[in-house]
C-alpha cells in the first residue's frame, strides 16, 4: 500500500511502520468501540499514515470533525479527540465534554495530542474542570511524515511565520525531536551541517536531546551520512519564483495537499461519442500524485517543457503494447498478453490523466500574462533593473490582479535587489493600500518583518554577488536533457540547493564570503559514533545526505535535488525533510493578516 | 502510644511479620494488650480484656490467622485467644493431661503451626488453630526453656523444633528420639527461613537440616554419584589412574550429568571457600566429559559464591545461606548493602554480574547521592561536586530525584547546584517552581527549546510575580517574551498592548491600535481614533510611511462616510480605488477626479481604474472623449484589449490604429486584421512577430497571408 516509501535509498517505510504501530497501540488501549473527534487540520496528515480501513479494525466505528457544543450522538465506548496541542481546541473540547448527556449511556473520553502532550493545554483543562474526564491523555509523536520515497514532511503550516515573525520556535522544538525520531530508527547522523539561526537552534536542541537519551544508545548502523539544516530565510528568493517543473507547476496552478491534487473535471469527462457532452462531472477530480504511479515519477521533475515529449513517447510505446494482441497467436501467447493488460490499462489510464493535466498546465503557461509574468520574474533573477518600479507591477496593481501575486513579484524584487530603495518600496506599498484596501498594511508590514519586502539597508546590493558566486543564472538551459539544477526554473538555480551541492563538493570553505553574507551563522556538528558503527564506505558508494528546510520547501528545489540525487558522478544522494510544502503562493498567504 | 501505655508501663513486647508490614504488639502493666498490625502506619487496636487476669501470662504470642493478627496467651492450664472483639479459651487438641501451666510458646515463621512447652516437660506440636496435633514429644525436663523456636526443614518438609535451655540445645520432631547439643555460652535462637541461627558473645552457627546433595556427597562411604566424581577429582588431582576408574563407574551408570549437578548444588550449601572450590573442581572435571551439558547452572553456581562469600565476609557480615540469597534476590541484597552504605562492594557486585546499569550502577549511585546530601557537615560546593564527579553522565541516573532529596532534606541551594548537572529540562523544572526558583526555571526551559515548558512556567510566574516584576523577567528573555506575546494575542489582548508598551515597541503597537481599530469599534468616530493612535504610534515608530498613510485611511473613512451620507450606496472600508471606480461607476466624475487629486493617485493606474469603469459602464463616447483627453501613459493597447474583452470590436479597431509600433502586431491581431498585422510585421522584420502572425492564420481565409509571410521569411535569410 505504501510500497513507493521503500523504493529510495533509505527505507521510509520503517518510519510509517513505526508511526502506525505506535498509533494502533494507541486505539487498543482504548478497548471497546470507538469514535474520533478530529482536529480538521489531522485529517490530511493522518491520511497518509493510516487509512480508514486501519482504524476500522480497532473498532473505530465514527469519525467526527472537532466543533463546539455537543457531541453528535454515537454508540459507542469511547470517544477519542485527536488534537493538536492548541488553547483554542481544548475550549471545544471542553464544551463537548460539559454538554455530555448525563443520562446516556456513559463513554469514555481520551485525548491524543499530535505530536506532543502539552501541560499548558493540561492545564486549560483543568481550569475548566474536564481534565478528570480523560482516562487517556497522550501524545502521538507524529513530526515527520513520509511523503514519499525520499520526501518527509512536518506539514505545520505555521511553521515559517512562528519561527521568523512571531519568534515562537515550537516547530523548531518538533523538528528536533523529529529528527531524534529518525535517529532512533535509522542510526545517528555523524555529521551535522547548517546554515542559518533556526539551523543553529535545531542542532542545538538533538545535541541536547542526544544527551538526555544517553542512557538508550542505540546500536543502528547510520543510514544517513549527514545532516544539513537549512533556514528557509537563507534562502527567501527560490520560493517566491515561479517553479516550471511538472510537479511544481501542478502545484503553482492548483495545489498540492498532502500529496492529492483537485482538478477541474472537464478535462477527465469519459470520452463517449454522441454523448453531447452534456452531464460533465461536476465534483472536482481528485488525484493522488507519487512516486508509486510509474509515469509520474518519471515526468513529475521534468521542466514542464520536456514534458510533452515524453507523454507522446509513452502513447506510442503503450498503443504498440496493445496493437501487440494481433500478433499473439498461439493460447501461450495470448495468455500473456492478458495477464500484462492490468499492468496497461493502468500505464493508459495513467496516461490519460496526466495529458489532461498537461493540457490544463499548458492553457495556463502559454497565455501572454504568464509569459509576461514570467519574463519579469527572470529579469529579476538575472539581475535586470531590480532598482527601479517596474512596469508590469505596476499594471498589475493597476488591473487588481490577485493581491498575492503582486506581492510575490514584490517581494521577489525587494530579494534580488537586498531591499528595495526606499523610494520604489513606498510607491508599491502606497500603490497596494490604495487599490487593495488599507488593511494589507498589516501584512506588508509582516512580510516587512520576515525581510521579504523591506528597503534596503546599508546601501548596498549583496545579491549580484551571490548570484555569481554561487552561479544562480545560468543563461544555456537544457530543459530536456539538463546538464544543472537550474533547470527547474528555466535559468535561475535554486540557491538553497545550491548550497547543498556546494557543500557535497568542494565544500563549504570554498564560499565562506557568500556564506558570511547570508543570514544566520553556518556551522558543523559532529555526533561521536561507537566504533563498531563507523561505516566504511564501498568504492563508488554515495552518500546519504539528510537536507531538512527549516520553513517549508518547493516542488522544484525537490526536483533539482533528485535530479543532484541522480547525478551518475553526484557522490551524494539526498533524502529531503521540511517543515512543509509549499510555494509562494502558500508561503505568502500564509504571511497575510486579515484585521476582519 | 496512648496514655495507657504511659501509665502502665509496658511489661513485654512481641514483634511480627505479616504480608502488610511489621507489626507490634505490647502486654501493659494492666495486664492488657495492644497490637498495631503495621509500625509504619500505626494504628493502635487495644485488645479485649482477658478475664481476671492478675497477673503476667506465663507465656504468650501473636498468631495471624486471615491476615488478622490475634494474641495467643496462656494463664496456669489455660489458653485465650484474643481477637479484635472478643476473648475465647481453647484447648490444644489431644495434650497429654496434668498441665498445670504453659511455660513456653513458638508459633512458625507461616504462622501454620504452634509449639507449647508445658510444665509437664511435653511438647505439644499442631496447628496453630490448636484443633489439630501433630506430635508430642516429653523431653522429661521441666525447667522452663529459655527459648524456643521452630527449625524450618525445606527438604523433608517435616516439622521440627529447637528448645534452648541455658546450656542445653534440643532439636525435637515427630521421631521418638531428639537430637542434643550442649551450648558453652548463653546463646540466642533466631529461626529463619530454612534453619535457626544460634548467636552467642563469640560465636555464630546455623543449625539446618542437611541438604540432599550434601548428604549424598558427603555421607560416609556414599556411592552416589556425586560422591564419586568428587573422588574421582581427587584421584586425578593426585595423577591416579583410580580417577578413571571412579569415572568409568559413574558413566557405566549412566549418572554423570547428575553427578556434576550434584556436586555444583552441594557446592552451594557449602560456607568454606575451600570445599566450595573442591566441588566445583569436580564438577568442572565432570563437564569435561560430557558432550552438552548446558554451563549456565555452573557459571552462575560460581559468580553466587561469590557474591556470598563477600558478603559473608566478617567485615560486611551478611552470613546469608543461598537457599536464602535466591529467596531474597541479588536485588534485594544490592538494597540491603546500600541501606548499610556499603556502596562499593554493591557497585563491585553489580559489575561483576554486569547488571544493567538503570537497574544497578546507576542505581547504588543515586542512592549514595541521595545519602550524601544528607551530610549536612559537607558544603553544598563539596557534595555537588562530589556527586558529579562519581556520577558523571551515567546513563539513568536521576540527578532531579537526587536534588529533590537534597530539597527535602532542607538544602535548597544544593538542589539547584544538582540540577545542573540533569539534562532533561522536562525534569529540571518542575522541581525548580517547586523551589520557588521560577526564573532559574524560566531560563531551564528556554534552554530545552521546549515551548510547552516555558509557557507552563510563564504561567505560573504570572501569579507568582506581581505584574512589573512578571514583565521585567520577561524583558530580560526574548525567547519567552514573544512566546507570552503570542499567548496574549489569543487570549488577552489587553496585556499585550501593556506589553509592547512597556518596550517602547512603537511598530507593533500600531499594528495593535490597527487592528483594534477593525476588530473593537464599530463607529466611525472610534474607528477613525484608534487609527490616530496607530498613526501616533507609528510617528514614534519613525515609520513616516505607515503613519501618513494611516492618516490616509482616516481622512478616506471620514470621506466614505460624508459620500454614503450624501450620494448613498456602500462606501465605507472599500478601498481608495474601489471608491473611485464606484464614484465613476455611479457618474460621479467629478468627485472621483477631486479624490484622485486629493490622494494623489499616480496617472497611470488612473488611467487603468477609468479605462476599466468606463468599460465596465460601457460608455464608448466617454471612453472615446477619455482617450482623446491627453496622451494616454499607458499606451492604447489596454483600450483594444478591454473593448475586445467587452466583445466591441468596432470600437476595438478605433484604438488599434492608435497602438504605439511596438504592440502594433498585436493589437491588430486582437481585432482579427491579420492581414495588416502582416504588413506591419514585415515592415518591421520582426521574425518574433512573424511567427506570431502566422500562428494566428487560419484556415482558407489566411492562406494568402501565410503565404505573404513565409515569402517575407525567405527573402529575410536570402539577406
Amino acid at each position: 500500500m505504501a510500497a513507493h516509501l521503500s523504493y529510495g535509498r533509505v527505507n521510509l517505510n520503517v518510519l510509517r511502520e513505526a508511526v502506525r504501530r505506535e498509533l494502533r497501540e494507541f486505539l487498543d488501549k482504548c478497548a471497546g468501540s470507538k469514535a474520533i473527534v478530529w482536529d480538521e487540520y489531522l485529517t490530511g496528515p493522518f491520511g497518509l499514515i493510516a487509512q480508514y480501513s486501519l482504524l476500522k479494525e480497532h473498532e473505530v466505528e465514527k469519525m467526527f470533525t472537532l466543533k463546539g457544543s455537543r457531541l453528535p450522538a454515537a454508540d459507542v465506548k469511547n470517544i477519542i479527540f485527536f488534537v493538536r496541542p492548541r488553547l483554542e481546541l481544548m475550549d471545544i473540547i471542553a464544551e463537548n465534554v460539559l454538554s455530555e448527556d448525563r443520562r446516556g449511556p456513559t463513554r469514555d473520553f481520551h485525548i491524543l495530542f499530535v505530536p506532543r502532550r502539552s501541560l499548558l493545554c493540561e492545564q486549560r483543562l483543568k481550569d475548566l474542570g474536564v481534565l478528570g474526564s480523560f482516562i487517556h491523555r497522550e501524545e502521538y509523536s507524529l513530526d515527520l511524515i513520509p511523503f514519499d520515497g525520499d520526501l518527509l514532511s512536518m506539514e505545520s503550516e505555521g511553521a515559517f511565520k512562528e519561527c521568523y515573525l512571531e519568534g515562537d520556535q515550537t516547530s523548531l522544538y518538533h523538528a528536533a525531536k523529529g529528527l531524534m525520531t529518525l535517529q532512533a530508527l535509522y542510526g545517528t547522523i555523524p555529521q551535522i551541517f547548517g546554515k542559518g539561526e533556526c539551523a543553529r537552534q535545531v542542532a542545538n536542541m538533538m545535541i541536547r536531546m542526544k544527551r538526555e537519551f544517553t542512557g538508550s544508545q542505540n546500536s543502528i548502523f547510520p543510514v544517513f551520512d549527514n545532516l544539513l539544516l537549512l533556514d528557509r530565510n537563507v534562502d527567501l528568493l527560490t520560493p517566491l519564483a515561479t517553479q516550471l517543473t511538472y510537479e511544481g507547476l501542478i502545484d503553482e496552478i492548483y495545489g498540492i495537499q498532502n500529496s492529492y491534487v483537485k482538478l477541474p473535471p472537464e478535462k477527465f469527462a469519459p470520452k463517449k461519442q454522441g454523448d453531447g457532452g452534456k452531464d460533465l462531472p461536476t465534483e472536482a477530480k481528485k488525484l493522488q500524485l507519487n512516486s508509486a504511479e510509474e509515469l509520474y515519477a518519471e515526468i513529475r521533475d521534468k521542466n514542464f517543457n520536456a514534458v510533452g515529449s515524453v507523454l507522446s513517447k509513452k502513447a506510442k510505446i503503450i498503443s504498440a503494447a496493445f496493437e501487440e494482441r494481433h500478433n499473439a497467436k498461439t493460447v501461450g501467447e495470448i495468455k500473456q498478453f492478458v495477464s500484462q493488460l492490468p499492468h496497461m490499462q493502468a500505464a493508459r489510464g495513467s496516461l490519460a490523466n496526466h495529458t489532461s493535466i498537461a493540457e490544463l498546465i499548458k492553457d495556463v503557461t502559454t497565455s501572454e500574462d504568464f509569459f509576461d509574468k514570467l519574463t519579469v520574474e527572470q529579469e529579476f533573477m538575472s539581475g535586470i533593473d531590480t532598482d527601479k518600479v517596474n512596469n508590469y507591477i505596476e499594471d498589475c496593481i493597476a488591473q487588481k490582479h490577485p493581491l498575492i501575486k503582486v506581492l510575490r513579484l514584490a517581494c521577489l524584487q525587494s530579494v534580488c535587489n537586498s531591499g528595495l530603495k526606499q523610494k520604489v518600496l513606498d510607491y508599491y506599498k502606497r500603490e497596494i493600500l490604495q487599490t487593495y484596501g488599507y488593511e494589507h498594511i498589516l501584512t506588508l508590514n509582516n512580510l516587512e518583518k520576515a525581510g521579504l519586502l523591506k528597503a534596503q539597508t546599508g546601501g548596498r546590493n549583496n545579491y549580484p554577488t551571490i548570484r555569481k558566486t554561487l552561479r544562480l543564472w545560468m543563461d544555456d538551459v537544457n530543459e530536456q536533457n539538463p546538464t544543472d539544477i537550474s533547470y527547474v526554473y528555466s535559468g535561475y538555480a535554486p540557491l538553497s540547493v545550491r548550497l547543498a551541492q556546494l557543500l557535497s563538493r568542494p565544500g563549504w570553505r570554498s564560499i565562506e564570503e557568500v556564506l558570511r553574507i547570508l543570514p544566520g551563522p553556518h556551522f558543523e556538528e559532529r555526533q561521536p559514533l561507537p566504533t563498531g558503527l563507523q561505516k566504511k564506505r564501498q568504492p563508488g558508494e554515495n552518500r546519504v545526505t539528510l537536507i531538512f528546510f527549516l520553513g517549508g520547501v518547493t516542488f522544484a528545489e525537490i526536483a533539482a535535488l533528485r535530479f543532484l540525487s541522480q547525478l551518475e558522478d553526484g557522490g551524494t544522494e539526498y533524502v529531503i525533510a521540511t517543515t512543509k510544502l509549499m510555494n509562494g503562493t502558500s508561503w505568502i498567504e500564509a504571511l497575510t493578516e486579515s484585521p476582519f | 502510644m496512648g496514655n495507657e501505655v504511659l501509665q502502665n508501663r509496658v511489661l513485654d513486647a512481641r514483634i511480627f511479620h505479616t504480608e502488610f508490614g511489621s507489626g507490634v504488639a505490647i502486654l501493659t502493666g494492666a495486664y492488657r494488650f495492644t497490637l498495631s498490625a503495621n509500625v509504619g502506619d500505626l494504628k493502635l487496636r487495644r485488645m479485649p480484656e482477658v478475664p481476671g487476669l492478675q497477673s503476667a501470662p506465663s507465656c504468650w504470642t501473636t498468631l495471624c490467622h486471615d491476615r488478622v493478627p490475634h494474641i495467643l496467651l496462656a494463664v496456669g492450664p489455660d489458653l485465650y485467644i484474643l481477637d479484635h472483639a472478643t476473648c475465647s479459651t481453647v484447648t490444644p487438641a489431644g495434650l497429654a493431661p496434668g498441665v498445670s501451666s504453659f511455660l513456653q510458646m513458638a508459633v512458625s515463621f507461616t504462622y501454620r503451626h504452634l509449639a507449647l512447652f508445658t510444665d509437664t516437660g511435653s511438647i505439644w506440636m499442631g496447628t496453630a488453630s490448636l484443633k489439630e496435633k501433630l506430635c508430642e514429644f516429653n523431653c522429661n525436663i521441666r525447667a522452663p526453656p529459655k527459648q524456643m523456636v521452630w527449625c524450618s526443614r525445606p527438604r523433608s518438609k517435616e516439622r521440627a523444633v529447637v528448645v534452648a535451655w541455658e546450656r542445653r540445645l534440643m532439636v525435637v520432631g515427630n521421631a521418638p528420639e531428639s537430637i542434643q547439643f550442649v551450648l558453652d555460652e548463653d546463646s540466642y535462637l533466631v529461626p529463619e527461613l530454612d534453619g535457626v541461627r544460634i548467636f552467642s558473645r563469640t560465636t555464630h552457627e546455623f543449625l539446618h537440616e542437611v541438604p540432599v546433595a550434601s548428604e549424598e556427597i558427603f555421607k560416609i562411604a556414599s556411592m552416589a554419584p556425586g560422591a564419586l566424581l568428587l573422588e574421582a577429582q581427587k584421584e586425578y588431582e593426585k595423577e591416579s589412574q583410580k580417577a578413571d576408574e571412579y569415572l568409568r563407574e559413574i558413566q557405566e551408570l549412566g549418572q554423570l550429568t547428575q553427578a556434576v549437578q550434584q556436586c555444583i548444588e552441594a557446592a552451594g550449601h557449602e560456607h568454606q571457600p575451600d570445599m566450595q572450590k573442591s566441588l566445583l573442581r569436580a564438577a568442572s572435571f565432570g563437564k569435561c566429559f560430557l558432550d552438552r551439558f548446558p554451563p549456565d547452572s555452573f557459571v552462575h553456581m560460581c559468580q553466587d559464591l561469590r557474591v556470598l562469600n563477600a558478603v559473608r565476609d566478617y567485615h560486611i557480615g551478611i552470613p546469608l545461606t543461598y537457599s536464602q540469597y535466591k529467596q531474597l534476590t541479588i536485588q534485594v541484597l544490592l538494597d540491603r548493602l546500600v541501606l548499610r552504605r556499603l556502596y562499593p562492594l554493591a557497585i563491585q557486585i553489580c559489575e561483576y554480574l554486569r547488571l544493567p546499569e538503570v537497574q544497578g550502577v546507576s542505581r547504588i549511585l543515586a542512592h549514595w547521592a541521595c545519602y550524601k546530601v544528607q551530610q549536612k557537615d559537607v558544603s553544598d560546593e563539596d557534595v555537588a561536586r562530589a556527586i558529579n564527579q562519581k556520577l558523571g553522565d551515567t546513563p539513568g541516573v536521576s540527578y532531579s530525584d537526587i536534588a529533590a532529596r537534597a530539597y527535602g532534606c532542607g538544602r535548597t541551594e544544593l538542589a539547584i547546584k544538582l540540577l545542573e548537572y540533569e539534562p532533561r529540562s522536562g525534569e529540571q523544572v518542575p522541581l525548580l517552581l517547586k523551589m520557588k526558583r521560577s526564573k532559574l526555571a524560566l531560563s531551564k526551559a528556554i534552554e530545552s527549546g521546549d515551548t510547552d515548558l516555558v509557557f507552563t512556567v510563564l504561567l505560573h510566574l504570572k501569579n507568582e510575580l506581581n505584574r512589573g516584576d512578571f514583565f521585567m523577567t520577561l524583558r530580560n528573555q526574548p525567547m519567552a517574551l514573544s512566546l507570552y506575546r503570542q499567548f496574549c494575542k489569543h487570549q488577552e489582548l489587553d496585556t499585550l498592548k501593556d506589553l509592547y508598551n512597556q518596550d517602547d515597541n512603537h511598530q507593533e503597537l500600531g499594528s495593535f491600535h490597527i487592528r483594534a481599530s477593525y476588530a473593537a469599534e464599530e463607529r466611525i468616530e472610534g474607528r477613525v481614533a484608534a487609527l490616530q493612535t496607530a498613526a501616533d504610534a507609528f510617528y514614534k515608530a519613525k515609520n513616516e510611511f505607515a503613519a501618513k498613510a494611516t492618516e490616509d485611511q482616516m481622512k478616506l473613512l471620514r470621506l466614505q462616510r460624508r459620500l454614503q451620507d450624501e450620494l448613498g450606496g456602500q462606501f465605507l472600508d472599500l478601498p481608495l480605488h474601489d471608491t473611485v471606480t464606484t464614484l465613476i461607476l455611479g457618474g460621479h466624475n467629478k468627485r472621483a477626479e477631486q479624490l484622485a487629486r486629493d490622494f494623489r493617485i499616480p496617472d497611470k493606474r488612473l488611467w487603468w481604474l477609468k479605462l476599466t469603469a468606463l468599460a465596465d459602464l460601457e460608455d464608448w463616447e466617454e471612453l472615446e472623449k477619455f482617450s482623446k483627453s491627453k496622451k494616454s501613459p499607458i499606451g492604447y493597447l489596454p483600450f483594444v484589449e478591454i473593448c475586445m474583452k467587452q466583445h466591441n470590436k468596432y470600437e476595438a479597431k478605433k484604438y488599434a490604429s492608435r497602438v504605439g509600433p511596438e504592440q502594433k502586431v498585436k493589437a491588430l491581431l486582437l481585432v482579427g486584421d491579420v492581414a495588416q498585422a502582416a504588413d506591419v510585421a514585415i515592415e518591421h522584420r520582426n521574425e518574433a512577430e512573424l511567427s506570431l502572425v502566422l500562428s494566428h492564420c487560419t484556415g482558407a481565409t489566411d492562406g494568402a497571408t501565410a503565404e505573404k509571410i513565409q515569402r517575407a521569411r525567405a527573402q529575410a535569410q536570402k539577406k
